[in-house]
């Protein structure tokens, strides 16, 4: 049976059209980010730094915590902690309930497509409007991201055009992208003016000053956290560093990586609510803190480097398998090499747990990573935990295994060890090789069969006149 | 206190922690550039995102900021009379649009903030070369929206705070014995998008100009 991934997948590779789009696009990338970084060194300089940062904030989590909450709440700003994306849309919820708010305006937060929340919000009787405009665009057509940086790359121009025309039919058809961003501006800028709840993600939370930063192109986020008289921030609980200072290196390795820019239009710093004396921004500023499998990644040695991630996307823009299938294939909210190894930790083997075939393991995403994620060694370790037995942090760990297979290869492995079971064995397979079928499943679907040899290594080894060692 | 965050700490807490070594965590690149190198570098960094930066001094910079102006048809300029740029703009009043200050809280004036200025000038706190920054810290003279909601910002950069890097200026300025304002911004060009099809297109939320007028 095919799981829905495998559908997926054989959608999207159905698809010409879509593949050389992804495909320019990601060319597009690589070329940017590898023109910001002409100086080898001082690139792997960069991402030792940012990965000293990260590893360091990480190690010292539970502390940084409680004083980025000390210093917030010194600030006036309220922070909230949720163990699950339920809790985490409850909160929220309160909040909008608290001010009658019967709608929020959003900037762009992967955080809370995590949490599912304009969809909850929508059975509450609550509209969240999105208003990056990717965001906005995948919103008007009912869609979720395909990438965690540009979520509406997967549609071209024409089909943009097509769907404003679609949705605001006084505006005249155009695929000038101007005048299709202008139209965007027009609608959301009165949005924005009237919207009671403004809502942002968080790019780092800064522990020492109690700084939430906000890193975007548009302005978009600083439009929700400066405009609406009430700013929610929702965010993971591994975005904080330790000092001010580990934001600079942060800050010029993130955009590099992310689409090659040099930096973003804006980097966005703030640390209050409106004071007294001040004539604009909110009166009201919150902080909502999501565990939802955080934690237990953090238990493990090994896999708590998956917590370093700054969310540039590079590792996704690099990604032969993601260029090829495009990011709705995933299923997940991050999809590509990061969202291969942070969804199975988050909701379980059994449920995301295949996304760790969904790789050649040609090394690309840990080479490019700014925070040196060993990302193919966390997705080996991961199908490993798919199916082996012992106790494992790992939700679901063994959920994989499949009893035959773990038979065939004890069996393989006991036979392999022991020389006389092992050469009959290969004689044997050299013996029968003519009744291995033609067709071997998925495998022979775009390959043809792999044949048996004649002669078995050991007997052309000795024709040839090697010895033994 | 929540009982998430109580459950959450406990997880956090009952694991042995790695030991980080923390060395070339403060790192800062060095480039020997000079005051020349730094105009000359930031300018090339704001031009290459389609901002405008115009090379003035202090007896110049006032007829220019009216040239552009005149140039760019405005009907009113949104600045504060308090700042030193301010208060040279009001005594010229006679040769500039009609000039407006954020005198009271937004709530009294939304409308007209949104619908009715044509562009805005700010000062800022100084500037980055390495990235071609401006660095402002909105207050109540100047206040958050200013850079933001007008189609046209006017931002005046004094040379004399133009830092190489963003790790060098948080130094000079002592961001962190100042404690940090409501909002600490970094602006690099006009507002700008290539969510449509990849293609590079001004002015989607923030101000589709952004002219930076240097002294
Ligand atoms: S895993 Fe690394 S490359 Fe991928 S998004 Fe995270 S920080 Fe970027």
């Amino acid at each position: 049976m095919k799981t829905e991934f495998r559908i997926q997948v054989d959608q999207a590779l159905g698809k010409q059209d879509v593949r050389a789009h992804f495909r320019k696009a990601m060319d597009t990338l690589m070329t940017n980010r590898r023109n910001q970084f002409p100086d080898n060194a001082e690139l792997q300089r960069l991402r030792d730094q940012a990965q000293v940062i990260r590893a360091n904030a990480l190690s010292k989590l539970p502390e940084l915590l409680e004083q980025l909450e000390a210093n917030l709440t010194q600030n006036g700003i309220h922070v909230h902690w949720a163990e699950t994306t339920d809790e985490a849309n409850d909160i929220v919820l309160k909040i909008m309930q608290k001010h009658n708010a019967t709608w929020m305006i959003k900037g762009k937060s992967m955080v809370s497509e995590e949490m599912g929340l304009n969809h909850f919000l929508e059975s509450k009787g609550i509209e969240a409007l999105e208003s990056d405009l990717g965001e906005f665009i995948i919103q008007l057509d009912g869609e979720t991201p395909s990438h965690i940086i540009m979520p509406a790359i997967h549609k071209s121009k024409e089909q943009i055009a097509k769907l404003f025309n679609e949705k605001f039919p006084d505006i005249p058809y155009t695929e000038d992208v101007d005048t299709l961003t202008r139209t965007a501006r027009d609608i959301l800028r009165e949005k924005f003016y009237n919207a009671p709840v403004g809502l942002s993600g968080v790019n780092f939370a800064v522990a020492e000053t109690g700084t939430l930063c906000l890193v975007e192109n548009e302005g978009n986020g600083r439009m929700s956290t400066t405009i609406p008289p009430v700013h929610i921030a929702v965010t993971g609980i591994e975005k904080v560093v330790e000092k001010f200072s580990d934001i600079p290196p942060l800050l010029s390795i993130l955009p590099r990586s992310a689409t090659g820019q040099p930096i973003t239009t804006y980097f966005n710093m703030i640390s209050s609510p409106r004071k007294q004396g001040e004539k604009d921004g909110p009166e009201e500023v919150h902080l909502v803190l999501l565990d939802n499998g955080r934690s237990r990644i953090y238990s493990d040695p090994e896999l708590l480097a998956t917590l370093r991630c700054i969310r540039c996307g590079a590792c996704i823009n690099h990604c032969p398998v993601y260029v090829r299938i495009g990011g709705h294939s995933y299923g997940t909210v991050y999809p590509g090499p990061i969202g291969t190894i942070l969804e199975p930790q988050k909701s379980g083997l059994s449920v995301h747990g295949e996304l760790v075939q969904a790789s050649s393991l040609c090394g690309a995403c840990g080479e490019v990573c700014p925070v040196r994620i060993p990302i193919p060694n966390i997705i080996n370790r991961l199908r490993y935990e798919g199916v082996h037995q012992e106790e494992s942090s790992v939700l679901d760990a063994g959920s994989k295994r499949k009893p035959m297979e773990a038979i065939t290869w004890k069996a393989w492995s006991w036979a392999a060890t022991h020389p006389s079971m092992y050469n009959l064995g290969s004689n044997l397979a050299t013996q029968v090789r003519k009744l291995v079928p033609n067709h071997l499943g998925a495998w022979t679907s775009v390959r043809t069969a792999p044949a048996i040899a004649d002669k078995t290594l050991h007997q052309q080894l000795k024709a040839l006149g090697v010895d033994h060692e | 206190m929540s009982e998430a965050r109580s459950h959450i700490f406990q997880r956090l807490r009952a694991v042995p922690r790695p030991e980080v070594d923390t060395t070339g965590r403060d790192y800062i690149p060095i480039y020997q550039w000079d005051k020349a190198e730094r105009i000359k570098r930031f300018t090339e960094r704001m031009q290459a995102v389609r901002a405008e930066v115009h090379h003035c001094d202090r007896s110049s910079w006032l007829s220019k900021v009216a040239e552009l102006c005149r140039v760019k048809g405005l009907t009113n300029l949104l600045v504060s009379p308090t700042t030193e740029w301010g208060q040279a703009l009001y005594q010229q009043a006679e040769s500039l649009p009609s000039l407006t200050g954020y005198d009271q809280p937004i709530e009294a004036w939304k409308q007209e903030m949104f619908y009715g200025i044509d562009a805005s000038l700010t000062s800022t706190l100084g500037g980055i070369a390495e990235t071609g920054s401006l660095i402002l810290w909105p207050n109540s003279d100047e206040p958050r929206m200013m850079s933001l909601v007008p189609p046209v910002h006017f931002a005046i950069l004094d040379t004399e705070q133009l830092y190489t890097t963003f790790a060098e200026a948080v130094q000079a300025q002592d961001w962190l014995a100042q404690g940090m304002p409501t909002n600490a911004l970094l602006i690099s060009g006009p507002s700008k998008s290539a969510d449509i099809a990849q293609v590079l297109a001004y002015g989607v939320h923030g101000p589709k100009e952004l002219v930076v007028i240097l002294v």
